[in-house]
């Protein structure tokens, strides 16, 4: 904690909390697996869970294959080398050793956190109509809501409980989508897990309430790897939020986290994000490397996956939430807008996989790139030779604002059906003057003229946010963009 | 493989007279592509056709000798006819027949045997190959304020005498300043199972024009990858089209600096591919200087397990304000067998541009056909005037007449 030693840069603490206020630290006292990675680290982690023996052994042979695995290379943000052995790969309030039955047992150091966050869980309970299941750290710590959910069937909990109340359930859904054979990011949390969510929806159930999950890195030199399994049984829906948060520190994080959505018959799923892990400061220093692997798998006819993410955060975002259109008429979306300021860099995109006949996918998005930072769009249209009568629309849009910023669009286009229709555009443009002038000649300065024209841009993708999160991410927007005009 | 190369490359050594630079540099050039060998799929630039496998596949051993010491008969059949033209005359890449009887003398200056250089930027271990085994490198330049008068015509020629060789052709063009060139390269092989490999230059001067039409038309089992790489200054004008037909496999890759202010690019192409065919297009654009401007337009028809690739690249970088890049491919694939890969990419740090690209690849419109049968023709006439349509979109393209025309006969358009 560098930041912290430093009794005289507290009012310049408080200077840069207010650019990125989610950047407070919690002093509590954690348990930490040793550091490095080795059989013995996963061998404790997954004794501290309690879990059952084939997990552990699903864990050491994607151990044993990462050791063959070489880190992928290729994407645009280079990064320094991170050296596996020098993080903790489980950390977790000493407090929650035994876990809490009710919020009322929890750490009220804890509750305070995720006041600070906005996400005040008792409060939330009354006022919002949204289950939120939290994760400190590696740990899920609360997830309310609970009584409601289980009236309706809905399992909605966090993984290391569904792994010892539902064992079945896990083991036949976990690692389809993802195998453990995957890259290199994906088998690193294969074999380290330590939590994250896990949703299962009965038969034509539809969710009542937006499930969400609040990820949130406290210590230092951790990396954190959760891992979120959601299944929608036959004929339901479910639509699940997700927002991130880390403090301020001056040295590089590793999120490296693997979810998981299986779609079945009729089944859809509304998968949102609003990433804003701690970005690194105007210089560059620290940040999130966020590595996160996303996949949806449409298991069953006419089935639906829908990703929409919006991506203010972390010093380099590197993640491709992606659709395997295998049921026939299934329909895959992705939703994106990815804002990068100052040095943030972000090589983000999707893959539209079609295996089934009729199958639909729609790509939007929008990037935003200013100060020194790079933004990289990179995406997969696939149309496999049985894929008849599919369909894809894609769309990418780049602005830029300066010209110490990059936007680049690499879109991957394979077709081998000839009667699949694939079209593709995308544009790279500025703010036009005029739109500036015009904003500004009716009173608004140029920062909210700047932010009423991006919302506008990336308005497309505002809308598929559900109401609660679109209010938060339009704010977000404006944030993120603070100081680049001028 | 290493083996063969370096007897090869003895060989070539022992009938040239090659000064001792000239050789030490061949050598490095050898030594490098020996280092990194053919390209394959794991190079980013060869994800969608893996050459080392093609020809390893198609062809099996190579042989790198080519011995031309013996001169070949040149058939007058292989003349454009109806066409006034200079031509250059390679029979299996031998330099048969240089002539130049309508351009003046003292305005263009042919060398045969000039110093290797590479200062290109987009350098890949086939252009090492190419210079470690190149015979004769040719270097023609136009002289200031000159245009030629009529099309320079180059034959690309090879009859049934070889077999599995590899050929190396490289050629340097210098346009001074305020000249301008149009040149035509046609594509005419009786042999097969050869690979030929072209490497061209083209060094633009302030207001220079080029006009370069590469034509390979004619049905033949050969493997090919020509390299064309432009360097342009202020205001000069390039325009490059692609008939990419008739080769079992063709790569043309362009490579292309914008340097000057207001200089500009354009580069069309079409694909009309059919049994088992392969051929790629990647171009790369760099913006390098402000109110540049770039267009590009590739067309495709596939048929038959046909598969083609298009890989454009249009590159800004921060000083390029201004910049107008534009990219569009469009794909009919007639028949289940068939695949189109496309990967247009756009890498932008300016923000006063204008860039896009589109991509769009389906099936014939069946409610096109419908109507044009319910007006009486047949299928086969529907389809066929559909698909002339489609791909006179970018043959109009073509700023020169009498060139254009002459593609479109060769082609098969009706008027």
């Amino acid at each position: 904690m560098k930041i912290q030693s430093d009794n005289n840069s507290t009012e310049k603490e408080i200077e840069k909390l207010k650019k990125y206020k989610y950047g407070f630290s919690t002093d509590i006292e954690n348990v930490k697996a040793p550091k490095g990675l080795s059989k013995e680290v996963i061998k404790f982690i997954s004794n501290i869970k309690n879990e059952p023996k084939w997990l552990l052994d699903w864990r050491l042979k994607a151990y044993e294959r990462l050791k063959v695995l070489k880190e992928p290379d290729w994407q645009k943000p280079k990064y320094p080398k991170i050296d596996y052995q020098d993080l903790y790969y489980y950390s977790a309030p000493k407090s929650f050793k035994e876990k809490p039955k009710s919020l009322d047992d929890l750490d009220p150091k804890l509750l305070e956190t995720y006041k600070k966050l906005g996400i005040p869980l008792q409060e939330q309970k009354r006022l919002n109509n949204i289950a939120v299941d939290a994760v400190f750290d590696s740990v899920s710590v609360a997830t309310t809501f609970k009584d409601k959910l289980t009236e309706k069937g809905i399992i909605f909990c966090s993984i290391s409980e569904a792994i010892q109340k539902y064992p079945e359930l896990v083991k036949k859904y976990l690692g389809t989508v993802i195998p453990i054979t995957d890259h290199f990011f994906a088998t690193l949390n294969s074999a380290v897990f330590t939590d994250g969510s896990f949703v299962y929806v009965p038969k034509g159930v539809r969710c009542p309430m937006e499930l969400s999950t609040y990820f949130r890195i406290n210590a230092s030199d951790t990396g954190q790897f959760e891992r979120t399994l959601i299944i929608a049984d036959k004929g339901s829906y479910v639509s699940y939020l997700e927002g991130c948060t880390a403090p301020m520190r001056d040295e590089n994080q590793l999120h490296a986290a693997n979810v998981e959505l299986v779609a079945l018959d009729d089944a859809e799923i509304k998968y949102s994000t609003v990433q804003n892990w701690y970005p690194g400061d105007k210089d560059g220093k620290g940040g999130i490397y966020n590595f996160v692997t996303k996949r949806g798998l449409c298991k069953g006819k006419n089935s639906k996956i829908s990703w929409t993410q919006v991506e203010t955060g972390s010093a380099i975002t590197w993640k491709y939430p992606s659709c395997i259109l295998k049921g026939d008429n299934s329909i895959g979306e992705f939703y994106s807008i990815a804002i990068t300021n100052n040095h943030q860099k972000a090589d983000t995109g999707t893959k539209m996989i079609h295996l089934g006949k009729n199958t639909k996918s729609k790509i939007i998005s929008k990037g935003i790139s200013a100060g020194f930072s790079d933004m990289t769009y990179r995406g997969l249209v696939d149309i496999s030779s049985k894929a008849n009568n599919s369909r894809n629309y894609t769309q990418c849009d780049s602005l830029l604002m300066g010209n110490k910023c990059g936007a680049h669009t690499i879109p991957y286009i394979k077709n081998k059906n000839s009667d699949s229709n694939l079209a593709h555009e995308a544009t790279t443009s500025k703010i036009s003057e005029e739109q500036l002038h015009y904003c500004q000649q009716r009173g608004l300065n140029s920062e909210e003229a700047v932010g009423l024209i991006v919302n506008g841009f990336c308005k497309e993708v505002l809308q598929q946010l559900p109401m609660e999160f679109a209010v938060e991410a339009q704010k977000l927007v404006g944030i993120s963009l603070e100081g680049s005009v001028g | 493989m290493e083996e063969q190369l370096k007897i090869d490359f003895e060989k070539s050594f022992k009938n040239s007279n090659f000064s001792t630079k000239k050789k030490n540099l061949k050598k490095e050039f050898l030594n490098k592509f020996i280092k990194e060998g053919l390209p394959n799929k794991s190079l980013e630039n060869w994800k969608f056709s893996d050459i080392s496998q093609i020809i390893k596949k198609e062809i099996g051993d190579l042989s790198f000798y080519n011995d031309i010491s013996t001169p070949n008969k040149i058939e007058p059949s292989i003349y454009l006819d109806g066409l006034e033209q200079n031509s250059i005359v390679f029979i299996n890449g031998r330099a048969e027949k240089i002539d130049f009887q309508f351009e003046e003398k003292n305005k263009v200056e042919i060398l045969d045997d000039f110093e290797l250089n590479n200062n290109c930027s987009n350098i890949n271990s086939l252009i090492n190959l190419n210079n470690a085994f190149v015979d004769k490198s040719f270097k023609i330049v136009i002289k200031e304020n000159y245009s030629f008068k009529k099309p320079l015509v180059i034959y690309h020629y090879t009859n049934k005498k070889i077999k599995s060789k590899n050929i190396n052709l490289r050629i340097d063009f210098i346009l001074e300043k305020n000249s301008s060139l149009k040149l035509i390269d046609v594509l005419n092989d009786l042999s097969e199972k050869n690979f030929i490999n072209t490497f061209y230059s083209f060094k633009l001067n302030q207001d220079a024009i080029l006009k370069n039409y590469k034509i390979d038309f004619k049905n033949n089992g050969n493997i090919k990858y020509s390299f064309t790489n432009i360097e342009q200054e202020k205001n000069s004008l390039s325009e490059i089209f692609i008939v990419s037909s008739g080769s079992d496999f063709n790569k043309n890759e362009i490579n292309c600096n914008l340097n000057g202010k207001y200089s500009s690019a354009f580069v069309n192409g079409l694909f009309s591919l059919n049994k088992k065919k392969h051929h790629e297009i990647k171009t790369i654009i760099n913006h390098l200087n402000e109110n540049t401007k770039s267009y590009q337009l590739i067309k495709s028809v596939l048929e038959n397990d046909a598969r083609a690739v298009y890989q454009g690249k249009i590159f800004v970088n921060s000083e390029a304000q201004k910049t107008d890049g534009y990219q569009l491919s469009k794909a009919i694939l007639l028949d289940e067998t068939t695949e189109f890969n496309a990967k247009p990419e756009l890498e932008i740090y300016a923000d006063d541009v204008k860039c896009s690209h589109g991509s769009a690849s389906g099936s014939l419109n069946e409610n096109s056909i419908f109507y044009l049968m319910s007006r009486g023709l047949n299928y086969k006439e529907a389809k066929e005037l559909l698909i002339n349509g489609f791909l006179l979109d970018v043959i109009e393209k073509i700023t020169d007449s009498e060139i254009k025309n002459l593609i479109k006969n060769m082609i098969g358009f009706k008027e």
